[in-house]
């Protein structure tokens, strides 16, 4: 199969990708988030969960949670380009919300097939959800999982859940046997209980999560291959996000180096800040193009996704560390403040970063693909 | 998925089979001299000739000014260049010699000569029967090309030429040049005006051409010395001072930003080529051993060649993007990244091969012993070549911060 020159995305992925961009310019200003999320600026507060429920209870109505969703199961079922599309623009408003998460189940759920339809269903239907696979050390492999299934009930915790007390239910990864198998766990199920981190990022929420004894069945008794194959997909969205957060501050930071002068020329006369300003806007296109690239393969050309949107991760990685830097330090003092709303973006891009692999992990693995392992 | 709206058109399917089906009975076959790395350090009349009879059969098969009307030589087919590109590339045939022609020369007479001029050079341009060079830069005007001092003097109908470019490639094989000069000191950007001048019949009666011996050994580029050079009005393109005008068509193309797409071939793979890739750069690093293993399983290579291999990827999934309305916000901001990345790109790969062969690097052409043959060094000296020319790598940053980003202009 090869991919086709548009990477699958058509008009109908355009006119998403405008409309998302419009409904957060008219819906939800950079102002509103940093009322909504930085109201308190105590370093050890305990992480907040701030958030407008009732304007992302606006996306779901206009059936951007399904988007990804297969039509079998009652959603849009759009390529992953399309999806992306979307992601990039909730990248760019930095609206906190459950989407990346639920989009992460949904492409887990869908590699599992019928058996998640039930899952898959109710997320067309607006619940959310999260993925909890990960362990204490942060290791992005669920075959490490601390959470074990015994005689029919979940123990353990999971940790680096994301957006854990927006969603409603969590597809769970735990030791059963020999195998890693799936669950998908009511939140508020009897045993479950969120533990919220302290984290650096205020547009996000995450905590660790607590199973004691919880009674679960499998959605998927063997669970690896289905997360396996879900990978590329969830690699790619979050690298989406990282660039949309990353065109954001670049717009913001070159408006500021049109406004702001000094020794009687506007900042961007400089060229010690003109030209980091191009390098910061070369690698957003890199990313860019590298996601759109592998959202493509995802869906036309499943064998090289792994390599691709590691390459895309990769990339979308060290974008957020660059983009973040230059930012802040073109705005100068003001940039280093609470006040200025270049922090959200910088601590979201932070968290990004390491998120599901920053870009030496990506590139570890991305070789071994492309030049072999090393015995 | 609709794959159907964004394949090739019916022309576009019936002429990339044509390019298949004449690619695979014609592509050349092995140069009997070494080839240079690119058409900018073409030496010898072998190498010349070799290339030039690719060139012209290329030319006669359509694949070579495709989307340019029949009348000035060119096969008026709706983007088609873009296909036949693709197909050189993927046949991995050798470059093509007339570089300056096909890609600056070609469009800037097209939109600025009079009809009668496009259609006795254009064709003989494609053909590669004409070799072209640009007479852009001086010794006082690289970066600041606005500043050009050659100038013409009127003489009736005729035009007087004196003065001194620097670093014209193939002007030692050009017959025609594309002239940036002055014909009034008072006004700097309005004083300038643009001409086609015949050079090699030139010689010795007004021209003098002088190789400039490049770091690498090679020649390719040259000076050139005007000398009351007589040249008639009918070679001026479009309007007395308007040269600045008509120089940014030649930039802009040169740039790979223009509309008219450049005519390029393959990265020929044989004996005596050598191209500067990831995938070379595998090969490398694979038959170098470092503490008696291959380089390839040393981590900290791994995790710079993925980078580079990164940024080569990304430098291709632009082009194709360019050609995605919905994703992207500005239009010439993918394409005009095109050259700089590419120029540095190769830098990179070069300066990082030469640290995966480690002691080896310090072996050149003619040692039996050097990786490559030694022309790891030579391309990436060369790469030098490509950040500098057809505008720096700083002069590139400064054209996308200012004209995509809208920063102000530095001086
Ligand atoms: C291999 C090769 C082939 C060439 N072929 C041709 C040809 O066929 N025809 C032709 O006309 N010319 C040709 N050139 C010339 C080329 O276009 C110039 O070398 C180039 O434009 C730079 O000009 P310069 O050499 O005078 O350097 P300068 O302009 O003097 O620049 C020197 C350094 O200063 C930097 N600099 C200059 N101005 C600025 C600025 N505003 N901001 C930041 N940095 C700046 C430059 O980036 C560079 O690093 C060729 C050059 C090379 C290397």
């Amino acid at each position: 199969m090869t991919q086709p020159d548009n990477f699958g995305f058509e008009e109908e992925a355009a006119l998403l990708k405008d409309s998302a961009r419009k409904f957060f310019a008219d819906n939800f200003t950079t102002d509103k988030l940093h009322t909504m999320v930085a109201a308190d600026f105590e370093p050890e507060r305990m992480s907040g969960c701030h958030w407008d429920a009732a304007l992302w209870q606006q996306l779901v109505e206009l059936g951007w949670a399904a988007v990804a969703v297969p039509e079998s199961a009652g959603g849009l079922g759009m390529p992953l380009s399309a999806v992306a599309g979307l992601v990039e623009e909730v990248g760019r408003a930095a609206f906190p919300c459950p989407l990346l998460a639920t989009l992460n189940a949904v492409y887990v759920l869908a590699a599992i097939g019928a058996d998640a339809e039930t899952a898959l269903t109710e997320i067309a239907e607006g619940r959310t959800a999260s993925l909890a696979t990960i362990n204490r050390d942060g290791a992005w492999d669920a075959a490490l999982t601390e959470v074990v299934c015994d005689a029919g009930t979940l123990s353990g915790t999971a940790w680096f859940v994301q957006d854990a007390r927006k969603v409603d239910r969590l597809l769970v990864a735990a030791r059963n046997g020999e195998r890693i198998a799936l669950y998908w766990v009511p939140i508020d199920a009897p045993g479950v209980t969120v533990q919220p981190d302290a984290i650096v990022d205020l547009t996000r929420d995450q905590a660790h999560i607590a199973f004691d004894s919880v009674a679960a069945e499998p959605v998927c008794a063997d669970g690896l291959p289905a997360l396996q194959q879900a990978m590329p997909a969830v690699w790619t969205l979050l690298a989406a996000d990282i660039t949309g957060a990353a065109e954001w501050q670049l717009q913001t930071t070159v408006d500021y180096a049109n406004a702001r002068q000094q020794f009687d020329h506007s900042l961007g006369f400089f060229q010690a800040v003109k030209h980091p300003l191009v390098d910061v806007m070369i690698h957003i296109d890199q990313s860019k193009s590298l996601v759109y690239n592998a959202a493509c393969a995802f869906d036309f050309e499943p064998d090289e996704a792994a390599r691709f949107a590691h390459m895309a991760k990769a990339s979308a990685s060290d974008l957020a560390a660059f983009a973040s830097g230059r930012a802040v330090q073109f705005h100068g003092g003001i940039g280093f403040t609470w006040e200025c709303f270049l922090h959200l973006y910088f601590k979201r891009q932070t968290h990004s970063q390491m998120l599901w692999g920053d870009g030496p992990w990506h590139r570890a693995r991305m070789a071994d693909i492309v030049l072999g392992k090393v015995a | 998925m609709t794959e159907s709206a964004h394949q090739d058109t019916p022309e576009q399917v019936e002429f990339r089979e044509h390019c298949r089906t004449w690619l695979a009975a014609n592509k050349p076959g092995e140069p009997g001299v070494r080839l240079p790395l690119s058409p900018l350090e073409i030496m010898t009349q072998e190498q010349l000739d070799y290339l030039q009879a690719w060139q012209k059969a290329a030319y006669d098969a359509g694949m070579i000014g495709c989307d340019y009307p029949v009348t000035v030589g060119g096969g008026s087919r709706s983007d088609c260049q873009r296909i036949a590109n693709e197909e050189m590339k993927g046949a991995r045939t050798p470059f093509l010699p007339n570089v300056i022609g096909l890609g600056m020369a070609a469009p800037t007479v097209f939109y600025h000569a009079q009809d009668e001029l496009k259609e006795r050079l254009l064709p003989r341009l494609f053909s590669g029967e004409d070799i072209w060079c640009q007479g852009f830069s001086e010794p006082g005007a690289g970066s600041d090309l606005a500043s050009v001092q050659t100038f013409a003097e009127r003489k009736g109908d005729k035009w007087l030429i004196n003065g001194h470019k620097v670093w014209t490639s193939l002007a030692h094989f050009a017959e025609w040049m594309i002239l940036l000069l002055r014909t009034d000191r008072s006004h700097k950007y309005d004083g300038l005006s643009y001409f086609v001048v015949p050079i090699r019949s030139a010689l010795g009666n007004g021209v003098t051409v002088r190789p400039l011996i490049k770091m690498t050994g090679e020649t390719g580029f040259n000076e050139v010395i005007f000398e009351d050079l007589e040249v008639d009005d009918s070679y001026r393109l479009d309007e007395l001072g308007k040269g600045w005008q008509v120089a940014m068509t030649t930039l802009l193309h040169e740039r790979g930003a223009g509309d008219l797409k450049t005519p390029s071939a393959g990265g020929m793979k044989s004996k005596t080529t050598h191209s500067t890739t990831t995938s070379s750069l595998i090969d490398l690093a694979r038959n170098t051993m470092r503490n008696g293993r291959p380089a390839l399983e040393d981590p900290l290579l791994r995790d710079q060649i993925m980078q580079l291999i990164i940024r080569e990827a990304g430098l291709g999934i632009n082009q194709r993007r360019a050609r995605v309305a919905g994703l992207q916000d500005h239009p010439s901001r993918l394409l005009l990244q095109n050259k700089l990345l590419a120029s540095e790109i190769a830098q990179d790969i070069g300066a990082l091969a030469l640290e995966i062969a480690g002691a080896s690097a310090s072996l050149y052409l003619g040692d039996s012993n050097a990786p490559a043959g030694g022309q790891w060094p030579l391309s990436y000296m060369n790469s030098y070549g490509m950040t500098i020319a057809a505008g720096t790598s700083e002069v590139q940053r400064n054209i996308l911060g200012e004209r995509v980003l809208g920063l102000a202009k530095s001086k």
